[in-house]
């Protein structure tokens, strides 16, 4: 193609995204370095943010630890369905993503539902063991109402809804990665005289590095900026980020403040992928999903 | 070892689709409470069509989410075309410009816009309600853009040059090639670009919430301020069948790439 031609098409796309993406950025910016009361520039912003530091901590460690356990469980199922047949890879990759399309506030609420007090694990439970003291013997010195946990508002609770939400974005960027792997290098290994153990810690983990890496931050990044996980599955003790976030601009009206946390999640998030990049490559294929 | 692993995707696969089994099962029960199931009916998929205030929420993300993703496509895939075209270094550029809405965390992207929205509207051209039905459909068209040029660019980049400069030589302008050969080559990149743009604007909650104006409201806005209310069951029914559409959506989309796959195989066999 002409280059006057590919200039002519990529243009109007190029204004658009700066526009809409970079140009938004600059208003953040602006907002945040600007009084709420007087519009004047001030650092009064900056300043109140320190307060929330223990939050944007608490929100780091949180979704670090989604990230972890994503990987953990994600790992197996990338690696068994890059290990089908054709067929059945792109039936199971569907099914993987299927999930990501349906809306997540509903299926939170159907977390809430089954993790509840009287919810729907709880009342399984609980018919379990009423169940086993029916059947009398030693089981009748089972207490009334045994069984019943505190599943909801409690930090795993938060993690669970993180991991449920997100472990597609680990699995999907883990099986491009894993069904790359050349097998030749895998017979190579076991032909030298690796056992299974050796060739998974000497070939294939290292080989998938960068889909691990990749994982990692797409589960990362929506994580440490959730505000409705929070909100359903936590308590008053597990704010995150973006639940003070979004607070300022939906609730407490103070946009600059919101504004400026807003930057530094877009830092957290900057360095994070600039990480990955660094050790993952630029393989556009598995950043996206 | 392989056993164990189809253990664990098994148990992994129960863990993602129960609380989508429980909503389902949800919108079949007689009873409102979620963790109860009373008997069967019907009943909440007659009262989802007989209700005009849910129907109008479901219309207004489909118009949004039609219209965004179809406005992206053409725009994408003729950006992407572009952008195949362009030198390394401005190729580069207009990727990391690309990859930005898809880095950045969806509420900062929210905010960022409905910031952006609000200080041209009400500073600059001082209009009381700045956040329309077009500030929300400009978000997603932005949002949107990434999927589509990240879905087209590798089926660009996968297509031999030589077919479009058979074309030019027989004759054919630029467009005529572009609407002879090129189109068709990377036609599977366009429907998967438009289908998961579709599906990400659809669910769209964050972004929407951010960006969008009280005189129009998308489904799962609506939904998100149902949190302090019960929620209906009628909204179960809802989900039930947006997720046959999404699913009757995806398995056509993998039906296709398996056609084109199989084609391209063929044809290289020759």
């Amino acid at each position: 193609m002409k280059k006057r031609n590919a200039v002519l098409l990529s243009t109007p796309y190029l204004i658009w995204m700066v526009l809409f993406t970079l140009i938004p950025l600059g208003v953040v910016v602006y907002y945040a370095l600007t009084d709420p009361g007087t519009g004047e520039f001030s650092f009064i912003n900056i300043r109140q943010m320190g307060m929330y530091l223990p939050v944007l901590w608490s929100s780091i460690l949180y979704s670090l630890v989604s990230a972890v356990v994503c990987l953990v469980i994600g790992y197996p199922v990338a690696y068994y369905i890059a290990h089908c047949s054709q067929t059945a890879q792109k039936f199971l990759y569907m099914l993987v993503m299927l999930p990501m399309c349906m809306s997540f506030l509903l299926r939170t609420l159907a977390w809430v539902g089954l993790l509840n007090d009287q919810g729907i694990i709880n009342n399984f439970l609980v018919a379990f063991f009423n169940w086993l003291r029916s059947l009398g013997g030693i089981f009748s010195r089972i207490p009334q109402d045994f069984g019943r946990l505190t599943l909801i508002r409690t930090p795993g609770a938060v993690v669970l809804g993180m991991v449920y939400n997100y472990l597609p974005y680990m699995i999907l960027p883990l099986y491009s990665t894993i069904v790359k792997i050349d097998h030749r290098l895998i017979e190579a290994a076991e032909d030298l005289g690796c056992n299974g153990v050796q060739t998974f810690r000497r070939v294939i983990l290292p080989l998938s590095v960068p889909g691990i890496l990749s994982g990692m931050t797409m589960v990362f990044v929506p994580a440490v900026s959730t505000f409705y996980i929070s909100q359903k599955m936590g308590s008053s003790s597990t704010v995150l980020i973006g639940d003070v976030i979004e607070r300022q601009f939906k609730q407490g009206n103070n946009p600059n403040l919101g504004a400026a946390l807003s930057i530094v999640l877009m830092l957290l998030v900057f360095v994070c992928t600039g990480i990955m990049n660094r050790f993952g490559g630029d393989d556009e294929g598995s950043v996206m999903v | 070892m392989k056993r164990t692993n189809r253990f664990i995707t098994i148990l992994i696969f129960i863990f993602l689709y129960i609380p989508m089994a429980v909503l389902v099962v949800a919108s079949f029960n007689t009873g409102k409470n979620i963790t109860h199931f009373d008997g069967f009916t019907l009943q909440q998929y007659a009262k989802l069509f007989r209700d005009d205030k849910l129907l109008e929420l479901l219309r207004n993300s489909l118009i949004v989410s039609v219209l965004a993703s179809l406005i992206a496509t053409a725009f994408g895939t003729v950006a992407a075309v572009g952008i195949n075209g362009l030198n390394p270094k401005l190729r580069k550029v207009a990727m990391n410009l690309t990859n930005i809405p898809m880095t950045n965390p969806d509420i900062v992207t929210g905010v960022s816009l409905s910031l952006l929205f609000v200080f041209v509207g009400s500073r600059m051209l001082g209009q009381r309600n700045s956040l329309t039905f077009w500030t929300l459909l400009i978000a997603h068209v932005t949002f949107n853009l990434p999927y589509v040029i990240l879905n087209v660019m590798p089926k660009l980049k996968q297509m031999d040059e030589s077919l479009t400069n058979a074309a030019l030589d027989l004759g054919c302008t630029h467009i005529q090639a572009f609407f002879k050969v090129t189109i068709h080559e990377i036609m599977p990149g366009i429907i998967s670009g438009a289908i998961m743009a579709f599906t990400m604007s659809l669910d769209d909650f964050v972004i929407s919430y951010f960006v969008t104006g009280l005189d129009f409201v998308t489904l799962p806005v609506e939904i998100y301020s149902y949190t302090k209310k019960p929620i209906q069951p009628k909204i179960y029914a809802m989900f039930t069948l947006l997720f046959l559409l999404i699913f009757v959506l995806m398995v056509i989309s993998n039906v296709i790439q398996l056609m084109g796959d199989r084609k391209r195989q063929e044809a290289r066999n020759k």
